[in-house]
């Protein structure tokens, strides 16, 4: 499984803070930051840890096998994010 | 200053205003910090901008409770820095001032008819449907049945999808009730959304563009043509297209394959390339003059819109929202970019014309930045400017306040009608009351008397129905 953003994100930054295995992008001071309309989790990174979930004071991230159905569309936008080139290096980087 | 705790003024308890709130007590714990509120109710936008039908945003005035009144910050409601009480005294009373008060009035289009009945700004539209008090009284002629949104922001999409959305949908939220009730008897079919530039340039977050391809009973139509990328926009949206960009452009696309549907009541329409050239009418907006335009990449990289030589087109409607951003108005006796429509600052140091910093004097959010950026970005922007005010209490920069009494007195004074946190409870607490009551999440006070005699503990005002 993994955890999921979805689309009401504010860009509060808690979750990076939490997050143990900095799956979450775009990073603080990333180029990318400031145009990213919102946050996303890195399926292939994510731990299942919880602790973004706990941290976002919008609730807006879900495990994936709870999303509601109107945020049902944020799987696959997190994952094509991290799928998309630039993006992938930027993660490895 | 060794020994005596910082006295801070945030004016403004708007997000950015609470960010900074709860910044400068994660970095100073023994700040005294004062809220100051021009309405008797905290949270600015996030009560009176985010759009009802998005009540898990709201959610974020739990946080902005926790981390400011819930840390001993005070608030102070009902009270306008400049009128009531005067930046002078401010500053008498308090170590350091910091501005958060947003951007309160709409930028103009600059057209013919603009001013007709039946064209107003969306962010009165915004404060309008939301409760604001100060916009209760205004009147939207919902009575045509094609209404015409100007801009292509997320403003542009909110009140597009509140024209739209079905009565039981808004009946969920906590939309004002003025708005239920005028919303309700909507003839409005149709909204026409333009955009100035095309599909790759739209200022939508993709999360809002594939909310108005989704909502029950309303048909979204794009024109394939409109949306046919030109070279430049192709060019541009390989090399340097953001993620949302691009996924904007796939949603579009999307959209302009769907089938025609006949069932739909509504019809939400997205035009691109089009500029309004005048508003016209008798007495009010009958109708809407736009022109063509194309994508063209000026000297300094920019892509632009510019006329193309086509034949006017017109669009017959009763209603203009026109969404093409906020701007910040002036403040007495501080000083003002009126170049930016913004306090001068730097790194949320005000500065005096000079360019010196205004010793004591800060900003945070649009005043300082200008309307960017979302929610979370007043979270980085106060961390800036609260940085530079604990460094500057930290070397000894900032002068003890000439008055070392705090400012309650003054304030009883000058507004008997004062809000505090006590009375904002008792709003708050109504307001829940009612929405429990008609399984809404709250019910919303519009009325300046009226969340003032509730916030007084009046039980008139507690008591009256809607």
């Amino acid at each position: 499984m993994t955890y999921v953003i979805a689309g009401s994100c504010i860009k509060d930054d808690a979750c990076l803070e939490v997050c143990p295995v900095d799956c979450i992008h775009p990073q603080l001071g990333a180029p990318d930051f400031e145009t990213a309309e919102q946050l996303y989790i890195d399926p292939e990174v994510c731990i299942d840890c919880d602790a973004c979930v706990e941290a976002c004071p919008v609730d807006a991230i879900f495990a994936d096998f709870e999303l509601p159905p109107k945020f049902a569309y944020a799987l696959d936008v997190n994952a094509r994010f991290f799928a998309e080139a630039g993006t992938a290096e930027r993660t490895a980087a | 200053m060794a020994g005596t705790r910082p006295r801070v003024a945030i004016v403004g308890a708007g997000p950015a205003g609470a960010f900074a709130a709860a910044c400068l007590l994660r970095a100073r714990g023994d700040a005294e910090i004062d809220l100051f509120e021009r309405l008797p109710t905290p949270w600015g936008l996030l009560r009176a901008g985010v759009a009802p039908d998005h009540q898990e945003i709201k959610r974020l005035e739990l946080t902005f409770e926790k981390q400011t009144l819930g840390r001993g910050c005070r608030f102070f409601g009902n009270v306008e820095v400049g009128v009531d009480v005067t930046h002078a005294e401010l500053m008498e009373h308090y170590t350091a001032v910091i501005y958060a008060t947003g951007a309160q009035t709409d930028k103009s289009l600059g057209i013919p008819g603009e001013d007709l009945p039946g064209s107003r700004p969306a962010t009165e539209f915004v404060a309008w449907y939301n409760g604001h008090p100060d916009y209760r009284g205004l009147e939207f002629d919902l009575s045509a049945r094609r209404a015409v949104v100007i801009g292509n922001g997320n403003v542009a999409a909110d009140v597009t999808r509140i024209l739209t959305l079905s009565e039981r949908e808004l009946g969920r939220t906590d939309i004002a009730d003025h708005a239920l009730d005028a919303l309700r008897a909507s003839a409005i079919e149709e909204v026409v959304v333009l955009g100035r530039r095309g599909p790759a340039q739209a200022a939508f977050t993709s999360s809002e563009l594939r909310e108005l391809g989704r909502l029950d009973g309303v048909e979204i139509r794009v024109d394939p043509v409109e949306i046919e990328l030109d070279p430049v926009s192709d060019t541009w949206l390989a090399e340097q297209g953001t993620f949302t960009a691009r996924t904007n452009v796939e949603l579009l696309r999307e959209f302009a394959a769907r089938p025609a549907r006949a069932d739909a009541g509504r019809r939400i329409t997205l035009r691109f390339l089009r500029s309004p050239v005048e508003i016209r009418g008798h007495g009010g907006v009958e109708a809407i003059d736009v022109r063509r335009n194309e994508i063209v990449r000026g000297e300094d990289g920019v892509l632009r819109a510019r006329p193309v030589d086509a034949p006017i087109e017109t669009i017959e409607c009763g209603l203009v929202l026109r969404s093409v951003g906020y701007q910040a108005v002036p403040l007495p006796n501080v000083p003002f970019d009126e170049r930016h429509f913004i306090l001068p600052n730097r790194e949320g140091r005000v500065l005096t014309p000079d360019g010196e910093p205004l010793r004591g004097v800060y900003a945070v959010g649009w005043i300082k930045r200008g309307p960017t950026g979302i929610l979370g970005t007043n979270k980085r922007d106060a961390e800036q400017t609260v940085s530079c005010l604990v460094a500057d209490l930290k070397a000894c920069a900032l002068t003890q306040p000439v008055r070392s009494e705090p400012i309650d007195a003054l304030l009883a004074a000058r507004t008997p009608d004062l809000v505090t946190e006590k009375g904002w409870r008792a709003i708050d607490g109504v307001e829940l009351d009612r929405g429990a009551r008609e399984e809404r999440p709250r019910v919303k006070l519009t009325s300046r008397e009226e969340l003032l005699e509730v916030a007084a503990g009046d039980p008139a005002g507690a008591g009256g129905g809607r």
